[in-house]
């Protein structure tokens, strides 16, 4: 289990992370979403004590972060935002590289990195250098890297970001695959559909803080699951409502230019920021 | 390494070979120096000299690239194992580059026609040498905050000892003040000592304190800056 209590970092006068609660249990996958600079990496940074928490604390099955760095580094598996392979090695050697960190023994860590390019499908690229690897295969390649040393908890930051959208789907189907396997999965996001197909909760975050949290239908039923959208003087106005009929008796007072949808979480989020996620 | 030590071998070739060419052979041969020949004077110096650009390069740049371009510092960081483990395993990755170039040099002045007198003591200072700019090279990756700025303190730190630490002429010829100040920097004390032992003269004490001084200082501090780059 993660649980975050009042985890907080400051920066200067800069509140990057203003305070967050949060449990997360076993078996979970969980996704952060938000715009860029909402404070997702920040957090992630602070599980993975890569970043000094300013405030607050954080256990990860039952490991406090700044005081048990040793058995919380053994406890999680991190794949970072941006592409940290080394380019000089094979993708077997990042693998053994990874095991030797840990502490692995060889004959052990021969045998995890076999299976884990079994697993994430590169097995027949194992003795190639990893600079001619397609972003895609680079991404799979990090998750098997962190698996190696049997984490319970993954954190994946932003998986998919700068993938085609049949390298994203293959990233999507590894992540349930190892959550079926019990483990805790941690992500960051700002693609919407990753946070709806993938996460069973979704806090959203925004300027440091966490505005809302629950399940993506939850989430929708917040504001409403369908939308209205028309277009008033060349600007798009949105009514949120419970259900289609009513949206039908809306959209029909109104003249032309109008489209029903069901809600999203993007439409959660500008409903309550009144920013989009991309921006 | 095993994959680019090719590059690696003619890269430490280059710099050497045009420094005993020029400063051995050309002007070399018109040059007497302490009574003696000036190749001879001016191997140590090369030793120490590119001993210290390549092991500091070999930390410095790459770490600061792991730092701050491909980020892979951070698979070390979440890593289980220490920040002294970690500056250890890389310093000492810097001194076996540093030992190799050191080891072209001495192959070069050898077929240069240098004679030198090498013991168990050269090596040993050779290598404090090493370690002692490649843990430099540590600090200065884990604190300086941009490419541009590592470039500067080669250029204003690394680049004038090169020249001036008793590296291709005796500090005696400087004024001073001068020689006081230059005579603090680790590189003039690794000068001195190859020189001495190359020259049959035996060991300085004092230099290999200062230089143990300076390899125990910088490794601390490389250690504490790892430590607080979270």
């Amino acid at each position: 289990m993660i649980e975050l209590r009042q985890l907080a970092k400051q920066y200067g006068s800069i509140e990057a992370v203003a305070g967050l609660d949060l449990k997360i249990d076993r078996g979970e996958i969980f996704g952060l979403l938000g715009p860029n600079g909402a404070g997702k990496t920040t957090t992630i940074r602070m599980l993975t004590m890569l970043t000094r928490p300013s405030g607050g604390s954080a256990l990860i099955n039952g490991c406090e972060i700044t005081r048990d760095l040793s058995k919380v580094k053994k406890e999680i598996g991190v794949v970072p935002q941006h592409m940290n392979l080394d380019l000089e090695l094979t993708a077997r050697e990042n693998l053994e590289l990874h095991g030797r960190l840990h502490k692995m023994p060889r004959a052990q860590r021969q045998q995890r990195a076999e299976e884990l390019l079994v697993y994430v499908e590169l097995a027949d690229r194992a003795h190639d250098l990893v600079s001619k690897f397609s972003g895609g295969m680079k991404r799979r390649l990090m998750i098997a890297r962190a698996l190696m040393h049997h984490p319970g908890v993954l954190f994946l930051d932003e998986p998919s970001a700068g993938l085609d959208p049949q390298a994203r789907r293959r990233i999507w189907d590894l992540i349930r695959r190892m959550n079926g396997e019990g483990m805790i999965v941690l992500l960051t996001t700002h693609y919407i559909e990753e946070a709806e197909v993938l996460c069973h909760r979704v806090g959203i975050m925004d300027r440091g803080r966490l505005i809302a949290l629950g399940t993506p239908t939850e989430l929708k039923q917040m504001v409403g699951e369908v939308v209205v959208e028309s277009l008033n003087h060349g600007d798009t106005e949105y009514r949120f409502f419970a259900g289609r009929e009513q949206a039908l008796v809306y959209a029909g007072s109104l003249a032309e230019n109008v489209v029903i949808r069901e809600a999203n979480l993007e439409d959660v989020f500008v409903e309550l920021t009144g920013r989009k996620v991309g921006d | 390494m095993r994959r680019t030590f090719n590059k690696f071998f003619a890269s430490r070739l280059a710099a050497p070979l045009l420094y005993l060419v020029a400063f051995g052979w050309g002007l070399g041969r018109s040059i007497q120096m302490n009574g003696g020949n000036y190749l001879e004077f001016i191997v140590p110096g090369i030793i120490a000299l590119s001993a210290m650009t390549t092991s500091f390069g070999a930390v410095g740049t790459n770490l600061n690239m792991s730092r701050l371009y491909h980020k892979t510092l951070d698979e070390y960081l979440i890593a289980p194992i220490s920040a002294s483990a970690f500056v250890l395993g890389k310093v000492l990755a810097g001194v076996v580059r540093g030992l190799i170039a050191s080891l072209i040099i001495l192959v070069l002045a050898f077929l240069f026609g240098a004679h030198l007198v090498l013991n168990g003591w050269f090596f040993l200072v050779v290598l404090l040498n090493c370690f002692l700019f490649s843990a430099l090279g540590a600090v200065t990756a884990m604190v300086v905050n941009s490419h541009e700025d590592m470039a500067n303190f080669s250029t204003f730190v690394i680049l004038p000892m090169s020249f001036l630490c008793g590296t291709f002429f005796s500090l005696e010829r400087l004024p001073a003040v001068f020689g006081s100040v230059i005579n603090v920097l680790p590189l003039t004390h690794a000068s001195y000592l190859l020189r001495s032992l190359t020259s049959g003269q035996g060991m300085l004490p004092l230099s290999l304190a200062v230089l143990a001084v300076y390899a125990a200082v910088f490794f601390t501090a490389a250690v504490v800056a790892v430590r607080r780059v979270r």
